[in-house]
């Protein structure tokens, strides 16, 4: 049996960074909501605040470590398997992923180090610089590696000569056409998803009648941050949409599983896309409503994905139904977003079933919508690695054979399946636990006085304390 | 390939060869932690050895990330000829460093199966520092490439040669990390530390100096530069002896903190003669730096963003080494 490299690698490329990707989008969400966490204990001494702060920070350091080692791998995943692509590209990759790890993976790192153990080592304003500075860390490097994707989906500011990319622009080629939406679109993204997260366990544990005062503190921080951010992704994705209209109008065509340009054409529901015989077989749609959307015009034209020939189309069924998962999900948040808003007097979603356990089934939401979003974005694109120069037939390491790529295949699914059980049982075991008592929290500080008899830490609440 | 720009290539070369020790000798003691894990006397000097790197880890790998995307930024002919040569080797390293890493968070969180989190790490870091010990001696045999392409098989790289760098590179590791417990520990732990040092000092240099030997053999280019006459590099293996020497002496004075610094210096020097070895051949025995040296325009671009950023690097991670200094007790540090 032959064993085509490329498609391995391809395979192989999209597990090992789907697996990836489902870290840092919650980590980025969750580096935020704890440097705020962290904030608010500065500012006003109560110990609720630092014991939400310090459950949470546990959470944070099982995904974190999961995002780092399989982040690593990554970084040698473009030259292992995709050596040409890599070299023709490394003018622009290399510098671009190299900012990357300076002004963010090591700013990640150190400060890391000072927020999970730095704690009474440092005073309670540098924790929360420390907590600041991690979270600042999750945003730059999702700048630099979107930038890098970003041109990869619309190339700009560069130049071929002999197979070789040459920079000419770098202002043109970092903030390249797709970058701004894709970045925005992938911010609210994470903090969709760290926000679905913290709902689902704090509603597990209102549901369990445990601990209910300290969680429904973040139930309402994060009920009134979904409020804002379900709707705005909802925009944003819109314009993201156009502007890949705009770049990569066969992509459009194929989210929106049209095959012939026209004029006037519905949005589908459903419908099940033929690529054989280059039509759908099924479909389910309202009328005018894609025209509508893409283009303002209930009888605007859409492009087709016949626009162009067989062999530089993408697989179409796939990016169809990833983009319906997509959508579907956001619009979802959107209506638990709003369901919260209703039942925000008198607080009645702390007692509201229906709805506490929906947000429990909700945390999975955002990471499926990534996994989904990526999907559409880099299928899409297919069979161009960098958008209309460069095929993944030319892109793959020519030394590479089907049996190598297929040995390392498996052994990264052996290493993250148990990576992936192990985390997934620990991560559980933190939430069983919970978060450490007032008492706790309270013995600590003093401790922690004792040893600093200078910090400012908790003034303001231990004057409350001693008046009451 | 583009011009060769001599300065900002040597510039760049410099860069990369100072990325690379970082990387060996902050993420070697740490390593070394784990090649040491399974030697220890007892539970909680495990807790001792992985609480002394818990907080910096992290920031020591990163070291080998810049080192990827450096090379492919400045010489990206070096990233796309090892990285498919060594393609096993490298899916070996990073799942040794998955292991080892995920260990750290999982290890204490674990009750039971905690033994099972001690192998993670332990295996996960020998076979790491296997790897990256045979990677050097792959370096120094060299590799079958034409066009810019390497073009030999999956398993080129495995020899008797590399297997013995990379042993090397072990036993190196575990010294690094036996003399920063002797400065991160007390006690029973330090006792202990104390007592294995003096025959992991022996068992590099037996490796070393079979190494030694052995090069010149492999690869007559190395052959050249040590034997056809006096040169000023005799200076850099003398070094090295004087530190190993310096290693043995200061553990008998039980000595805290001058067997790691005196390990750092065996490693620079014996780091330094290799490089001197090879110069200037990046991808042996076919290009050098110039060969593979990405655009002027690339190198220029990064670097003026390196000599802004790195020395800020450098500061808040010396500072991060500041706030956790002083010595690591059982019972303290993990949350
Ligand atoms: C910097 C570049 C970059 C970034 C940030 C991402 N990708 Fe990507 N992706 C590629 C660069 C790339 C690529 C190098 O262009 C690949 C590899 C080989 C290939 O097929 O295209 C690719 C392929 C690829 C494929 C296979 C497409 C196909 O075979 O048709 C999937 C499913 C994903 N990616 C998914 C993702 C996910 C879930 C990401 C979330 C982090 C992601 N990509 C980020
Ligand atoms: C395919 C391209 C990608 C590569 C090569 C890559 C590379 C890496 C590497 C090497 C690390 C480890 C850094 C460390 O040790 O601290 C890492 C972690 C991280 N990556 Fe990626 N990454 C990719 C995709 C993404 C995407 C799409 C995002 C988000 C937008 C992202 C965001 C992060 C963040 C925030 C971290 C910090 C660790 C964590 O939060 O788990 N990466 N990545
Ligand atoms: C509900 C309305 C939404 C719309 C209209 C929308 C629109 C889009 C479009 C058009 C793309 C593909 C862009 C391209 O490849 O050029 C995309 C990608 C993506 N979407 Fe959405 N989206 C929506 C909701 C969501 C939600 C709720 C999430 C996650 C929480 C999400 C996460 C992503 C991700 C991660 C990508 C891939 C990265 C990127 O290209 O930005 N989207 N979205």
């Amino acid at each position: 049996m032959e064993l085509d490299p490329i498609l391995i690698s391809r395979i192989q490329f999209a597990f090992v960074v789907s697996f990836h990707a489902i870290f840092p989008v919650f980590t980025i969400g969750l580096a935020s909501y704890i440097a705020a966490l962290e904030g608010l204990s500065l500012k006003t001494g109560n110990p609720q605040w630092e014991r939400l702060s310090r459950f949470w920070i546990q959470v944070f350091a099982v995904v974190f470590g999961m995002g780092v080692v399989s982040g690593i791998v990554m970084a040698f995943q473009f030259g292992t398997n995709w050596s040409n692509f890599s070299l023709a590209a490394s003018n622009f990759l290399g510098p671009v992923l190299s900012y990357e790890v300076v002004t963010a993976f090591f700013l990640e790192a150190a400060f890391l180090g000072i927020l999970l153990f730095g704690r009474g080592k440092v005073p309670q304003g540098v924790h929360f610089f420390a907590a600041l500075m991690v979270a600042t860390g999750t945003f730059i490097s999702s700048f630099w590696i979107l930038s890098a994707n970003s041109w990869m989906q619309t190339p700009a500011g560069v130049e071929v000569r002999d197979g070789m990319y040459f920079v000419v622009s770098w202002a043109e080629a970092i903030f390249n056409a797709s970058l701004w939406p894709r970045f925005f679109h992938m911010a609210l993204a994470s903090f969709l998803t760290g926000a679905f997260v913290v709902l689902g366990v704090s509603a597990w544990y209102v549901l369990r009648n445990r601990d209910v005062d300290l969680h429904k503190k973040a139930l309402s921080m994060s009920l009134w941050l979904i409020l804002v951010l379900a709707p705005a992704q909802v925009v944003v994705g819109d314009i993201h949409g156009l502007n890949t209209l705009e770049h990569q109008p066969v992509k459009v065509a194929a989210m929106e599983g049209n095959w012939e340009r026209s004029e006037g054409v519905p949005l589908l529901l459903f419908a099940i896309p033929d690529q054989e015989n280059q039509t759908n077989k099924f479909e389910i749609g309202i009328p005018k409503l894609a025209s509508w959307i893409l283009t303002h015009d209930a009888d605007g034209e859409v492009p087709g994905i016949t626009d162009v020939p067989r062999d530089e189309q993408p697989p179409v069924a796939i990016v169809f139904w990833a983009f319906r998962i997509m959508v579907g999900l956001g619009m979802l948040m959107v209506l638990f977003a709003v369901w919260g808003l209703i039942l925000r007097r008198k607080e009645a979603y702390l007692h509201n079933k229906p709805f506490l356990t929906g947000l429990k089934f909700m945390s999975f939401a955002p990471f499926i919508a990534v996994l989904a979003g990526w999907f559409v974005t880099e299928v899409g694109r297919s069979p161009w690695l960098i958008y209309e120069q460069m095929r993944y037939a030319d892109a793959v390491t020519p030394s590479l054979t089907g049996g190598m790529a297929l040995f390392t295949l498996i052994g990264y699914i052996l290493v993250y399946a148990l990576v992936f059980a192990a985390g997934v049982y620990y991560l559980m075991r933190v939430i069983t636990v919970g978060a450490p008592s007032h008492d706790e929290i309270v013995e600590d500080r003093l401790e922690r006085r004792a040893k600093r008899p200078f910090s400012a830490a908790s003034a303001a609440w231990e004057a409350e304390e001693t008046q009451s | 390939m583009s011009e060769p720009v001599f300065d900002l290539t040597i510039i760049w070369a410099a860069i990369i060869a100072f990325g690379v020790i970082m990387y060996v000798l902050m993420d070697g003691f740490d390593l070394g932690q784990g090649i040491l894990f399974p030697f220890a006397p007892n539970e909680d000097a495990r807790d001792v050895m992985m609480n002394s790197v818990a907080p910096v880890w992290d920031g020591n790998e990163t070291w080998l990330i810049l080192g990827g995307t450096g090379l492919l930024a400045a010489f990206p002919l070096v990233y796309t000829i090892f990285l498919p040569a060594l393609y096993i080797g490298v899916f070996l390293m990073l799942a040794g460093l998955i292991f080892r890493g995920i260990a750290f968070e999982f290890r204490f969180k674990a009750r039971t199966s905690r033994y099972l989190w001690n192998w993670s790490f332990a295996g996960g870091s020998i076979v790491a520092s296997f790897a990256q010990g045979a990677v050097v001696g792959a370096y120094i045999q060299g590799f079958a490439v034409e066009n810019g392409r390497y073009v030999g098989g999956a398993l080129d790289w495995l020899t008797p040669f590399t297997v013995l760098t990379g042993l090397g590179m072990v036993a190196g590791y575990a010294l690094l990390g036996a003399t920063w417990l002797i400065m991160k520990s007390e006690g029973e732990v330090q006792e202990w530390a104390y007592k294995i040092t003096p025959p992991l000092l022996v068992a590099v240099m037996i490796v070393f100096a079979i190494i030694s030997i052995w090069t010149p053999w492999v690869d007559s280019f190395v052959a050249d530069r040590w034997f056809s006459g006096i040169t000023p590099i005799y200076i850099l293996p003398i070094l090295a002896i004087a530190c190993a020497w310096k290693i043995s002496s200061s553990v008998r004075k039980r000595r805290d903190g001058s067997p790691f610094v005196a390990t750092m210096g065996l490693f620079i020097f014996t780091y330094l003669g290799l490089l001197a070895s090879k110069f200037p051949y990046v991808v042996p025995p076919s290009y050098t730096l110039w060969d593979a040296a990405s655009a002027h325009e690339s190198q220029l671009f990064l670097l003026l963003g390196l000599l802004f950023v790195i020395p800020i690097v450098l500061m808040y991670t010396a500072w991060t080494y500041w706030v956790f200094r002083g010595k690591v007790r059982a019972g303290e540090g993990y949350h």
